[in-house]
């Protein structure tokens, strides 16, 4: 068992990255699952530069990542029979590199994107589907087009009665070929293109970029850039678990939390607004600086609107568990084990309430979190109302860690420059892993770059991409009507799949 | 058959739609908004009234019966429910149970229309509709047959006349008990929360809105229209029974305590829409069937009490 061991975004030369036969490389994962590690990232090269497929796994415990490889001579057979959590990624990489995976359970595309070589995009949602039979079972189709005109994804379900005895979700309309630009263009399209990867996790996205890119050019940034980019995160991460907790109780028809819950959102987002001048933090995080700073003005202001939103966020919400009807509606419903959350490697506040204590500013901390320390919350029965719960606990959390952050903000240290080059100094032939926590779980983006230090693979994941198979299960013997409920409680990121 | 029963059939007619619109400002008032006019539901409903309906292309023309099969047996049910503590405009022995299946006649059509069209949501509502009014059509003739117990008419105008403030005040237990069980059935037979949310999108969770997902212009403003008046005959219901309105003499105060006591029940309504969440779908049949065994109990009571 070899592989290379780095830490959160300390880049490595790729030459250390051992390439394994497929059998060591298959006994590697498994082991490496087995101490509880799990499957970040899997992705092949694309084929004219390099025929390897690359596993990325991160070691909760002791801050390890591990990365290691096999070659893939264009049959690859699957891992997944043995190595659930290896699905989504078996199909990706299939559909996006031509590489014939055999033995694989159910392989399908996911994103519909043009067959390599060629410019045609196939039909998204034009596949086959898992079929149920007998005469009592029915099958209802949702989407593409979402009842609240969100995002569009497909969803099937196979049912007896008002019983799901299976959800099929089948997504791709959202594709744009982010992965497949992202080394083609200049540093600053780079980034515009990454704070839209998912559109509600900017910060998320582009922190994790900003670490890689940071750690190729060597570049550390101050202290006060990096608690900036971190208050921007918590305030990501409470607007949106304040806006999902508002939409759940709307969902079920609960007006006392929906009817304020969104308008708090906005609140939140202003304050980041206040910062970057952007609601959704666009432009705020770049590698090394971006320029923007609080000031002890701003400080004192974003405190003053701290103490206001908390106390409006505690009186709308409060009231959901205070709430017998919402309780009962809450609990039991869409449940996902602690055993299917590690088999399928969940993560985020979904894994957190089905058990999994895992969360990256904790396990693999980055900026701020180095010396600021997250309460995890961990739930037990992994069903609505617990990760309703976990997201409560976290967006309280996330208040005294934004206080701690702006207390912890040093007025005297001296003005960060603003590196526009910074990309034409990467280090060659390296690789680095760069996880962050984004409100929905672990982001995970690796780069790789080539001998002249020009960016030649960009591998985004989001959690979305772990998660989705997640809601598909939860739904298992549920009652179909409670998919919305189900789907709000994930609320999980279609382009942030797609890409 | 009197010229004041003529009267106000037609008020009642123009009054339906002004229960949903005050049970939407009840709601904003407990949401902090201002909320839409009172009178929405007119603005809507002649705004969809003035458009040219589409319809799916394997609907039959049962789609296109359906909604003036269902807003006339709503307007007919109307006729046989004693209004403003007026006698109904047509009254006779056992038109109770003409007026209980004219609404189920309108359902029935609702129902199969919504078969109709072969979507897979509508018919998931069908069905759900069909269970739900199902179970609510006991509790209702339960709390019926106390007051045919005790009134000993079959004549739904007759019964309310002759139900007094006195029997109630004698027997508050059975009130309590047949109020909550048909405060119950009108939440069912009219698609509110906790049985239904009538203002979600999602067409996984609708029961009532789903069945009408295809329903456009015209014919919605039909649908939207009789929803409106069922609302009207369920609340008059409730009023008619609660309050004997043969002792009070003058009309003009009739007509106020009427208006009232229907003012009362949308707010009721739209505070428990505002303050409670939609139950799980599961519990539903249970909650349904609970209303009823409260009605099964209050006519023991009273049976036993005899």
């Amino acid at each position: 068992m070899s592989y290379l061991t780095l830490k959160n975004a300390v880049p490595a030369p790729i030459k250390e990255v051992p390439t394994q036969e497929y059998e060591t490389f298959k006994a590697t994962i498994k082991e490496l699952l087995e101490q509880e590690c799990r499957l970040s990232s899997l992705f092949a090269a694309p084929i004219e530069l390099d025929k390897r497929i690359f596993a990325v796994m991160t070691n909760d415990k002791n801050s390890e990542i591990y990365v290691f490889a096999t070659k893939h001579n264009q049959t690859f057979e699957s891992l997944t029979p043995e190595i659930p959590q290896a699905h989504w990624f078996e199909r990706e990489i299939a559909e996006t590199h031509n590489i014939k995976i055999t033995n694989h359970p159910w392989l399908k595309p996911i994103r519909f994107q043009p067959k390599l070589g060629e410019k045609n995009f196939p039909t998204a949602g034009d596949t086959d589907y898992f079929k149920v039979n007998g005469e009592e079972i029915h099958e209802v189709g949702v989407g593409p087009i979402h009842a609240g005109v969100i995002e569009p994804g497909h969803f099937r379900f196979q049912c007896y009665g008002e019983k799901v005895l299976h959800l099929e979700i089948e997504l791709g309309y959202q594709h744009r070929g982010i992965e497949r630009v992202l080394p083609q263009i200049l540093h600053q399209k780079r980034i515009k293109m990454i704070e839209t990867a998912s559109g509600d996790t900017t910060i998320g996205h582009t922190t994790a970029y900003a670490l890689n890119i940071e750690g190729l050019a060597n570049a550390p940034i101050s202290t006060n850039d990096a608690l900036v980019r971190s208050i921007a995160l918590e305030l990501e991460r409470m607007a949106n678990h304040t806006g999902d907790l508002g939409a759940m109780a709307g969902d079920i028809g609960f007006m006392p939390t929906s009817s304020y819950c969104g308008r708090i959102r906005g609140d939140i987002l202003n304050t980041t607004g206040m910062i970057c001048g952007n609601r959704f933090g666009r432009g705020l995080v770049k590698p090394a600086s971006s320029g923007y700073r609080i000031d002890a003005e701003l400080n004192k202001k974003i405190l003053d609107k701290l103490d206001l939103i908390e106390a409006d966020v505690k009186s709308a919400i409060d009231l959901i568990w205070q709430t017998p009807s919402v309780n009962a509606r809450f609990d039991d419903t869409g449940s996902v084990s602690r055993e299917n959350a590690v088999a399928i490697g969940l993560v985020g506040p979904a894994a957190r309430a089905a058990g999994v204590a895992i969360d990256i500013r904790m396990t693999h901390p980055f900026d701020a979190f180095k010396e600021l320390e997250p309460i995890v919350p961990v739930g037990k029965k992994g069903d609505v109302g617990m990760r309703a719960q976990v997201r409560w606990h976290e967006l309280q959390n996330s208040f005294k860690l934004v206080r701690d952050m702006l207390a912890k903000l040093n007025d005297n240290e001296a003005q960060s420059e603003i590196d526009r080059n910074i990309c034409d100094k990467l280090a060659p032939d390296m690789i680095s892993v760069a996880l962050t926590e984004g409100w929905r779980g672990e982001i995970c983006h690796t780069t790789i770059t080539d001998s002249a230090g020009k960016i030649k693979i960009y591998k985004i994941v989001d959690p979305s991409f772990h998660n989705w198979f997640g809601l598909a299960l939860a739904l298992r013997d549920q009652e179909i009507s409670d998919f919305p409920l189900c789907n709000k409680s994930f609320n999980l990121s279609y382009c942030g799949h797609d890409l | 058959m009197n010229a004041s029963s003529i009267i106000f059939i037609f008020v009642s007619l123009l009054a339906g739609p002004i229960l949903p619109g005050l049970i939407n400002k009840t709601k904003a008032l407990f949401g902090g908004r201002q909320g839409p006019r009172v009178l929405q539901l007119y603005y809507d409903i002649f705004k969809l009234a003035r458009k040219t309906p589409t319809y799916s292309e394997t609907a039959s023309a049962l789609t296109r019966i359906a909604p003036v099969v269902i807003a006339l047996s709503s307007i007919t049910a109307l006729t046989l429910v004693p209004s403003f503590f007026n006698d109904s405009v047509i009254h006779f022995t056992g038109d109770i149970i003409l007026m209980a299946y004219l609404l189920g006649l309108g359902r029935f059509f609702m129902v199969t229309a919504a078969l109709d069209r072969g979507s897979a949501f509508e018919g998931m509502g069908a069905s759900r509709e069909v269970l739900y009014s199902a179970l609510a059509e006991p509790s209702f003739f339960a709390g019926l047959l106390i007051m045919i117990y005790e009134t000993n008419s079959l004549e739904l105008s007759e019964i309310f006349s002759k139900l007094s403030l006195n029997f109630w005040q004698e027997n508050p237990a059975i009130l309590f008990l047949i109020l909550c069980s048909w405060f119950v059935i009108l939440l069912v037979e009219n698609a509110r929360i906790p049985i239904d949310d009538p203002n979600t999108h999602l067409e996984l969770t609708m029961i009532h809105e789903v069945m009408i997902l295809d329903y456009s212009a015209k014919d919605l403003a039909l649908i939207e229209y009789a929803s409106a008046l069922k609302l009207w005959i369920y609340s008059a219901l409730i009023v008619g029974m609660l309050i004997n309105g043969e002792i009070i003499t003058n009309m003009a105060l009739q007509i106020a305590i009427f208006t009232l006591g229907m003012a009362i029940v949308a707010f009721v309504i739209g505070t428990i829409e505002s303050i409670t969440a939609r139950i799980k779908l599961v519990f539903i049949p249970k909650f349904i069937v609970g209303s009823g065994a409260l009605a099964i109990i209050a006519l023991i009571l009273k049976v036993a009490g005899n």
